[in-house]
């Protein structure tokens, strides 16, 4: 779990990311360590997925500073993308491919095995009967749980995960929270952003409140400590 | 993953879609023979003129099937976010671009095979054999040269909105010096209007520095492109 001395996986200081002109991230501080599930709670349009777009890379960081793994967010994030895996509003699979194409395309991505590919398709419940159907035909929970067991087969280290729930029945809840856990024991660290409190509350270990582009209120570990 | 493999991986997958979606071999072939077709009725149906336009009138049409593949092809990965997916994955972006170059152009390739023997059948156009290696020659560097420019301006376009009638404002003008170069060698390869099997091969050179170009420019800027 997590240790103010070590390398922190994700390390913010009054980071700032613009979407157009609009700051989406108006100098957020943030810091998670090895091990943690982070909960990034907030009203629509505070910034939560602004903040995991930057985590993984995807957009620029317009001022402040962030590091990913020890990796600058400003210099190096071709280097932070292989080691993050972001689960969005949307899945990133190809409708007209079966479940087990895509899934051994992620995974391939990384040159992952075959069983390991079976392995991920069978933690996320799409191992069996559903391997073989075309992912337009799936309703939108067994979609999800298809990403997710891309993700699964990528290997990710960190797990930034945007309403990772939506549109997963319970059982489909229980097998993520099951997963997530799994992933973390594992050495994964996962940033979760989610309106349904209840759920993801229980599963993280630590809460943050995002809100007009910054995080406030709960307490961030080694913020201003340690350094990267 | 290397370069080669990433982009072998993305190929395939890319003729995976389009071998279980058919919209290729149901939508984008047809559009073509009809485009044939209606450029005979508007030359009045006179061989003499369609004999002597021919060449021209199967470049016109592979380079509007062109328009439509490439849209097709960035259309499964925008529709999902998988290209999305793809960056965050770390996947290298000139492998991503080979691969999808590699993937329009097999496509290309069996249409503008199609669109020759269409010519051959509709508007009486003959293959001589003294030039089947400058056509095969011609084919060849003309699709590397189209499907270079089609998947740089198509991963371009991706990102912007009404990307639909951007692509073709970007890809037509640049594709024209393939169209007038492949326009002259199949001349030349066919014999349209005395020209001379030798007068071919400079038009080849000059389309082989083309897709060479394009190649080369477009796998190091298409990363960047994307990323903005």
């Amino acid at each position: 779990m997590s240790s103010g001395d070590e390398t922190p996986v994700i390390c913010l200081r009054d980071a700032v990311a613009v979407l157009g002109s609009f700051p989406a991230l108006a100098g957020a501080t943030l810091r998670a360590d090895t091990g943690e599930i982070v909960l990034l709670r907030g009203p629509n349009g505070a910034g939560k997925t602004t903040l995991l777009r930057l985590c993984a890379g995807l957009l620029p960081i317009a001022r402040g500073s962030g590091k990913v793994f020890g990796l600058d967010l400003a210099t190096d994030r071709e280097s932070i993308r292989p080691l993050v895996g972001l689960l969005g509003h949307q899945n990133g699979l190809y409708a007209d491919l079966t479940v087990s194409d895509n899934v051994r395309f992620w995974g391939a991505t990384i040159g992952a095995t075959d069983s390991e590919v079976e392995s991920a398709m069978a933690c996320m419940g799409v191992g069996g009967r559903l391997r073989n159907v075309a992912v337009r035909q799936l309703s939108a929970g067994q979609k999800r749980r298809t990403a997710l067991a891309g993700l699964l087969a990528r290997r990710a280290r960190l797990w930034l995960l945007d309403e990772p729930h939506a549109g997963l029945d319970a059982a489909g809840r229980d097998e993520l929270d099951d997963t997530l856990r799994a992933a973390v024991q594992a050495g994964a660290t996962v940033l979760v952003a989610s309106h349904e409190l209840e759920r993801a509350g229980q599963l993280a270990t630590r809460i943050v409140d995002v809100d007009a582009g910054q995080v406030r209120g709960a307490p961030q570990p080694g913020a201003g400590g340690g350094e990267a | 993953m290397s370069i080669w493999r990433i982009a072998r991986l993305v190929a395939v997958k890319d003729l995976q879609i389009e071998r279980r979606s058919r919209v290729i071999t149901n939508q984008v072939l047809p559009f073509a023979g009809v485009t044939m077709v209606i450029f005979a009725f508007a030359l009045d149906a006179n061989t003499q003129i369609l004999e002597r336009v021919a060449p021209g009138l199967v470049w016109l049409a592979t380079m509007f099937s062109l328009l439509l593949i490439v849209q097709r092809s960035f259309a499964v990965e925008a529709a999902d976010g998988a290209l999305d997916a793809m960056r965050v994955a770390g996947v290298d972006s000139r492998g991503i671009y080979v691969g999808k170059l590699l993937g329009i152009g097999v496509q290309l390739l069996v249409l503008e095979v199609l669109l020759l023997f269409a010519a051959v059948v509709l508007y009486g156009e003959t293959v001589r054999v003294e030039g089947v290696v400058l056509l095969v020659t011609t084919l060849l560097s003309a699709t590397c040269g189209l499907a270079a420019v089609g998947t740089l301006y198509g991963g371009l376009a991706a990102g912007f909105k009404g990307r639909e009638t951007l692509l073709p404002l970007l890809t037509l003008p640049a594709v024209a010096p393939v169209m007038i170069g492949a326009t002259r060698a199949v001349e030349a390869a066919l014999g349209t209007a005395d020209a001379a099997v030798a007068d071919g091969w400079r038009w080849v050179s000059v389309l082989a520095v083309f897709a060479v170009a394009f190649g080369v420019g477009g796998a190091l800027a298409f990363g960047p492109l994307i990323d903005e």
